[in-house]
C-alpha cells in the first residue's frame, strides 16, 4: 500500500524529517507516537502535500507510484486522505456543494458514475446518522463556527464518504471528549477493511484504546526510534517517552 | 483637480437651478434652501476626510443637465423584463432618469392603508415630511438633492400592517447624453410593527456617462421590520452618488444589502441613527469592481440607546486598477449601554494594481458594550486552497469555490428566498465573466 523510503524534507531549511522508513500494507492500521516537534505533522503534511516543505531525499510509493511529485489534489483522488489537525473554516461554501463536489470529482477520477443531487444526499445522510451529526450540519457554511468536536466529525465524514485507500488521521482526537472520540474511532473502524490502510497520528494512548493498531511507531527528532506492536502504546502510557530517547 | 473646476462647475449647478422652478412652487422654499446650502459648502474634495480616497474629477468633468422630464416614450416593457428581479412576484415602481413611469409600474393591490406611489403624486401633502431625516447631513450632494429632486418612490407602511408583496423600485437611466444627472428622492416609512421587503435597483440603458443622486430617508416605527436590498448595477460610465438616512424605532428591524457592481465611480452614504432599544440594525454589502471602478461605502452608525445591535459587514472584489472605499464609523453614545456593535470589511484583490482603503472607526462613550472591527486586505487563504485540494478538487476550482463562498458570505444574509438565489447567480456570473478567476 505505501511505502516510505529515507524521507527527508525540511522547512525554511530546517530539516524536520530525517529519514523515515515505514512500509504500510493493505489491511493494517499503523499508530505514531512521539514528544511534541518529533515531525509527525511534518509527516502527515508531507504525504498530503502541503506547500512550504522541501523533500530533500527518499520517495513516498502509493500502490507503487511515486506520490511525492502529485499535486494534493492528484493525491487525495489517488486516494490519500488527511484528516486535518486544524480543519480550515470556509465561510460562504456549503457544506453539502463542498462535499459533492469532492465525492464526485473523487468519484470521476475512479472511473465511477458521478452521484447527483438525491442519491448524493440519501448517501450522505445515512453517513451522518452513524456519525452522529444532525442534517442541518449540511446546509451551513464548511466548518464555519463548528465547535473543535464538530469540525472533528467533519474531518471523519469526509474522509467516511471519500473512502481513501490511505487516510493519515493528524491528531483527529486532540480536543476531543470521551463521546466524541468514540464517533471517531467508530468512522475510522467502519472504515478499515482488507483493501485499505489507515495511520493514526496522536499523543495519547487512549484514542488507541479504541482504534486498536497493529503497529505503532515512536517518531523522535526526524526519525522513527522504535516500532512495536499495540503494546509498545501502552509501555509510552506508563514509561513516558524517555527511555526511548535516552537510547536513541 | 483645480478648485476652480469646483466653482465653474457650482455656478453652472445654480444656472441649473432655474430649470428645476418648472416643477412646480410648491418645494421650491426647500429647493431654493438646498442650493444656498450647495453655494455654500461646494463640491467635496480630496481634502475632506470624509473625500479622501474618493476623487469627484470624473463627475466634475462632465456638464451637468438636470433630468427635469424622462424620455420614457422610448422604453418598452421588454426592457423590464430583462432586469434581475423582473421574473418575481413583486410591486413595482419603475422611474426613468428619475421620473415616474406608469406605462412601466405595475401595484398590484395592497393591504388597507399601504402606499406604494411616487414622491410627486403625493405632493404637497407629504411634502412636511421630505428632508426630516437628511437635512442635520452635511453632504453636499444632499443639498444639490434638496434642490434639483425630481421624484422617487414613496412607500408608507401604516401600523400592524405587511406588503403584501416586495415593492421593486426599479430606477433606469437613458444616458444618451453625457452629463445627464438624475436627482431621486425616495420616502419609506413603516409604522408600529409594519413589515416588508423593498428591492431598489439601478439600471443604465444607454451608453453615456449620465449621473445619479438619490437620496432616501427610512422611518422605521417601533417593532418594526424592513428589509431592503440595493442592487447598483449601471453601466462602466455611469456615476452613482447616494445617501441613505434611516432612523430606526424600538425594537425595530432593518436590514439594509448593498450590491455595488457597476458605475466608474459609485459612493453610498448610510446613515443610521438608533435612538431606541432594542434596535437590530444590518448593513451588509458587497462590492465588485474592475478596470477603473471605484466603489466606496462610508457610513456611520449612531448608537444613541441601550440594548442595540448593528452589524456591518462588507466584502470586495477588486481586479485590475479599480478602487474600493470602506469607512465604517461606529459611535456609541454614553447613553448606549450593552451595545452590541460589530463591523468587518474584507477585501480580495485579484490584480497587483488593485487598491483599497478600508477605514473602521469605534467611537465608545459607553463602559459597558461589545464593539469589534476588523478588516482585512488580501489574497485567497492558502491553506483553505490546500484543504478543498486535499479533497480532490483541482486548485482552479478551489479558487473559484473560494471566491464564490466569499459572495455567498454576504448574498447568504438575505431573507428573501428568490431574491437571494438570483442574486447569488448574478453575482456568480459577472464573476466569471469579467474577471480574473485564476
Amino acid at each position: 500500500m505505501l511505502e516510505i523510503k529515507n524521507l527527508k524534507a525540511c522547512i525554511e531549511e530546517k530539516q524536520i524529517l530525517k529519514g523515515i522508513n515505514l512500509t504500510v500494507n493493505a489491511g493494517e492500521v499503523h499508530a505514531i507516537m512521539g514528544p511534541n516537534g518529533s515531525g509527525k505533522s511534518t509527516l502527515a503534511s508531507v504525504l498530503a502535500g502541503r506547500e512550504g516543505y522541501e523533500i530533500t531525499d527518499g520517495e513516498v510509493l502509493l500502490q507503487k507510484n511515486d506520490i511525492l511529485e502529485m499535486a494534493p489534489e492528484e493525491r487525495a483522488r489517488e486516494g490519500v486522505f488527511l484528516a486535518f489537525q486544524y480543519p480550515v473554516e470556509i465561510p460562504g461554501v456549503n457544506s453539502t456543494y463542498f462535499l459533492k463536489s469532492a465525492v464526485n470529482q473523487i468519484r470521476k477520477h475512479r472511473g465511477e458514475e458521478e452521484l447527483d443531487a438525491m442519491k448524493f444526499l440519501k448517501l450522505v445522510k445515512s453517513k451522518m446518522k452513524e456519525l452522529g451529526l444532525a442534517e442541518e450540519f449540511l446546509k451551513r457554511p464548511v466548518n464555519a463556527g463548528f465547535s473543535g468536536g464538530e469540525k472533528k466529525r467533519n474531518e471523519i465524514l469526509q474522509m467516511t464518504m471519500l473512502e481513501p485507500s490511505l487516510a493519515v488521521l493528524d491528531e483527529t482526537d486532540s480536543g476531543l471528549d470521551i463521546d466524541a472520540l468514540r464517533i471517531v474511532a467508530d468512522g475510522v473502524n467502519r472504515l478499515k477493511n482488507q483493501n485499505n490502510a489507515q495511520i493514526v497520528i496522536t499523543h495519547y494512548q487512549r484514542l488507541l484504546d479504541y482504534i486498536v493498531p497493529d503497529f505503532v511507531h515512536v517518531l523522535y527528532n526526524g526519525r522513527i526510534i522504535k516500532s512495536g506492536d499495540k503494546t509498545l502504546a501502552h509501555d509510552l502510557e506508563e514509561k513516558g517517552y524517555d527511555w526511548l530517547i535516552k537510547d536513541s | 483637480m483645480s478648485s476652480t473646476a469646483v466653482i465653474d462647475w457650482a455656478k453652472g449647478a445654480a444656472h441649473a437651478f432655474a430649470g428645476i422652478k418648472q416643477r412646480g412652487i410648491s418645494m421650491l422654499p426647500f429647493r431654493h434652501a438646498g442650493i444656498t446650502r450647495f453655494q455654500e459648502t461646494g463640491l467635496p474634495t480630496t481634502k475632506d476626510e470624509d473625500w479622501r480616497f474618493t476623487s469627484l474629477k470624473p463627475f466634475i468633468e462632465l456638464p451637468f443637465e438636470i433630468m427635469i422630464e424622462s424620455g420614457s416614450q422610448t422604453i418598452d416593457q421588454s426592457a423590464i423584463g430583462d432586469i434581475a428581479f423582473s421574473q418575481h412576484d413583486t410591486d413595482r415602481l419603475v422611474f426613468v432618469d428619475g421620473n415616474i413611469s406608469s406605462e412601466l409600474s405595475q401595484i398590484s393591490e395592497q393591504s388597507e392603508g399601504v402606499i406604494v406611489s411616487n414622491l410627486a403624486s403625493a405632493s404637497p401633502a407629504i411634502e412636511n415630511k421630505i428632508g426630516n431625516l437628511s437635512s442635520e447631513d452635511q453632504n453636499p450632494f444632499i443639498a444639490l438633492n434638496d434642490a434639483f429632486f425630481t421624484d422617487g418612490a414613496w412607500i408608507h407602511i401604516p401600523a400592524n400592517s405587511t406588503l403584501s408583496k416586495p415593492v421593486h423600485i426599479v430606477f433606469l437611466y437613458t444616458a444618451i447624453k453625457a452629463g445627464q444627472a438624475s436627482h431621486i428622492r425616495n420616502l419609506i416609512i413603516a409604522e408600529t410593527n409594519a413589515k416588508g421587503t423593498i428591492i431598489e435597483s439601478h439600471i443604465t440603458l444607454g451608453q453615456a456617462a449620465a449621473s445619479t443622486n438619490v437620496v432616501t430617508e427610512t422611518q422605521l416605527g417601533d417593532g418594526s421590520n424592513i428589509e431592503h436590498i440595493k442592487l447598483q448595477d449601471q453601466s462602466s460610465l455611469a456615476i452613482h452618488f447616494a445617501s441613505l438616512h434611516s432612523k430606526l424605532g424600538g425594537n425595530s428591524c432593518y436590514a439594509f444589502h448593498s450590491f455595488a457592481l457597476g458605475a466608474q465611480l459609485s459612493r453610498n452614504n448610510l446613515r443610521m441613527d438608533l435612538t431606541k432599544p432594542g434596535i437590530e440594525c444590518t448593513l451588509n454589502g458587497l462590492y465588485m469592481t474592475r478596470s477603473r471602478q471605484l466603489a466606496d461605502h462610508h457610513m456611520i452608525v449612531n448608537h444613541a440607546a441601550p440594548h442595540c445591535d448593528s452589524h456591518e459587514y462588507f466584502n470586495g472584489i477588486l481586479d485590475d486598477q479599480s478602487r474600493g472605499v470602506f469607512h465604517g464609523r461606529i459611535l456609541v453614545d454614553s447613553e448606549a449601554q450593552k451595545t452590541d456593535a460589530k463591523q468587518t470589511n474584507k477585501n480580495l484583490i485579484l490584480s497587483d494594481n488593485a487598491t483599497v482603503n478600508s477605514k473602521p472607526q469605534l467611537e465608545i462613550y459607553a463602559d459597558d458594550v461589545k464593539c469589534t472591527h476588523g478588516a482585512t486586505i488580501g489574497e485567497l487563504d492558502n491553506e483553505a486552497i490546500f484543504y478543498l485540494r486535499a479533497r480532490g478538487l483541482d486548485a482552479q476550482t478551489a479558487r473559484r469555490m473560494l471566491m464564490h463562498g466569499f459572495t455567498g458570505e454576504i448574498v447568504e444574509r438575505i431573507q428573501q428566498n428568490d431574491i437571494r438565489d438570483e442574486l447569488n447567480e448574478l453575482v456568480w456570473s459577472r464573476l466569471e465573466n469579467e474577471h480574473h478567476l485564476n
